[in-house]
């Protein structure tokens, strides 16, 4: 293990946790654009030029308010509970391939921080970790309106990870490897599972918006029931911890769903541009085509949320038991019986 | 190295099993059992087992600790409303406590330290080669302990369904 490997990698997390902080920084601020253009108004236009600078605002904001830990909160874990909902959510993005390799001189550069050989596995041991935080939080503020949004929490988060799980073992059928670089590799130019997978992609999602608290599955802080959920008692740079987390995981996730099902950095002609630009730019278009498509399904999580309405509790726990796992297994065994006959023919 | 970082790490899985036992609150009882799951996921992979570290990751830390976290919350114990323990029962406690320790001790004592088994192939643990054995050689048992755990969920399921018999 030589010094510049350590130093490469060390830059390479350094770059990839700078730009999730960034995006999920302008993800508020895209959020509110978002909304605004769906319901007609302007939305944020008074700090800078279109309000471009309102994430600072609002971070400046949570930092100067005052911090309050409720009375009988228990006061340790109170503090554990937005760190954890942070952590779990930068984690995940290590396993991501984000672009081809790049070649300078003689040196071979992976844009991705580790390819262990049960990456999707790491995925969705990092995304069952996530809802600790708010569980922890929610718990910890001794108030009943957070344990109950605690309670939401961990049941659907629960109830949601078999779908998940089960549409993401018809992908492995297809694709017969768990590691993402692999999984990318195979989807060279515009071969995407998204075409052979199509109904696992559509229960991944719908998956994806209910372990990311993401309307219309954000029950957990379902202000007309339970003010603001877990975070009720929570303020200042805690409460926007709790915040962020919600927007790095939709980053993280959007990113997964494009590796796992639109071929992350691949586009149809990318052969054409790698041979024209040369092996540093050629990989780094790559990376921006892979951050256009997580852009479009960030995009398209703001178009969800602020046009359909929150579901009803047992109506989320029926569409996720009865709609989603039966529709899974099936799509399993139909996947299983094509790939079968077409190894036999 | 990879002896001193075992012994880090076993340290702290004996620490935190104590702190479950220790700990007064039931919830922080379970933070600290998933904590302590956490070191045997840092054990799996010291063993060179990722799949299995993962597994144990996502399935004891991710879902069944979820659910022990999600009854606890629900049932909300804490000191007030905690039934008073009798005196007796203590003692019996105590007591059954020597004798667990008694017994563990005396069958330590008796076991002879064995030789370190040496795998045939040591990448046993990644997920190609698990695979290529679970549904190889030992194909039946695998299946039958899934039967197994199909007719318990079946049987589970059936439990809670008391008033339609």
């Amino acid at each position: 293990m030589d010094i510049a490997f350590v130093i490469e990698k060390f830059v390479l997390v350094a770059i990839i946790f700078g730009i999730s902080l960034l995006i999920a920084m302008y993800s508020t601020y895209a959020e509110r654009k978002v909304a605004a253009f769906l319901q007609d108004r302007l939305g944020p236009d008074r700090a800078g030029p279109f309000g471009i600078l309102q994430p600072l605002a609002d971070g400046v904001k949570m930092f100067m308010k005052e911090e309050i830990i409720p009375s009988n909160a228990s006061k340790w874990l109170f503090m554990v509970g937005p760190g954890l909902a942070m952590l779990t959510a930068c984690i995940g993005t290590a396993v991501i391939p984000w672009g081809s390799d790049i070649t300078i001189g003689d040196r071979v550069i992976p844009l991705q921080v580790t390819d262990i050989n049960v990456g999707i596995l790491y995925i969705f041991g990092v995304v069952s970790l996530g809802v600790y935080g708010v569980m922890i939080g929610g718990w910890a503020s001794n108030n009943k309106y957070s344990l109950l949004s605690a309670i939401r929490a961990a049941s659907q988060n629960i109830s949601y990870e078999i779908a998940m799980g089960l549409s993401i073992i018809a992908l492995l059928l297809v694709t017969g490897t768990m590691s993402l670089k692999e999984i990318v590799e195979q989807q060279h130019g515009w071969h995407w599972n998204v075409l052979y997978q199509p109904l696992g992609f559509l229960l991944f999602m719908i998956c994806s918006f209910a372990e990311t608290n993401r309307a219309p599955f954000d029950l957990p802080e379902c202000e007309t029931e339970l003010i603001g959920g877990y975070h009720t008692e929570y303020s200042s740079m805690k409460l926007g911890f709790y915040l962020f987390a919600e927007y790095i995981n939709m980053f993280v996730s959007s990113a997964v769903m494009a590796t796992l099902y639109f071929g992350g950095y691949n586009y149809p002609g990318m052969d054409w541009v790698l041979l024209h630009t040369g092996p540093i730019i050629g990989p780094l278009i790559g990376t921006l085509v892979f951050f256009i498509k997580i852009f479009a399904f960030i995009f398209f999580f703001m178009w969800v949320r602020w046009t359909i309405p929150r579901f009803r509790y047992d109506q989320l726990m029926h569409l996720g038991w009865k709609g989603l796992i039966p529709l899974a297994i099936a799509n399993i065994i139909i996947t299983g019986i094509v790939i079968a006959i077409i190894e036999k023919f | 190295m990879g002896t001193s970082v075992f012994y880090f790490v076993a340290t702290l899985s004996v620490f935190f099993s104590l702190m479950v036992i220790f700990s007064k609150n039931p919830v922080h009882s379970v933070l600290y059992l998933i904590v302590t799951f956490f070191t045997f996921t840092v054990h799996y992979i010291l063993l060179n087992a990722q799949f299995l570290a993962v597994v144990n990751f996502i399935v004891y830390m991710g879902a069944i600790m979820v659910l022990f976290l999600f009854v606890l919350m629900l049932l909300n114990l804490n000191k007030d409303n905690e039934p008073l323990k009798s005196g007796a029962v203590k003692v019996v406690g105590v007591i059954a406590g020597c004798c667990l320790v008694v017994t563990l001790i005396g069958s330590l004592k008796a076991t002879a330290v064995s030789d370190p088994v040496i795998l045939r192939n040591p990448n046993l643990g990644l997920l190609k080669n698990l695979g290529k054995e679970l549904f190889g050689q030992f194909m039946l048992p695998f299946e039958l302990s899934s039967i197994l755990l199909l007719s318990a969920m079946v049987g589970a399921v059936l439990l809670t369904k008391k008033e339609k018999v």
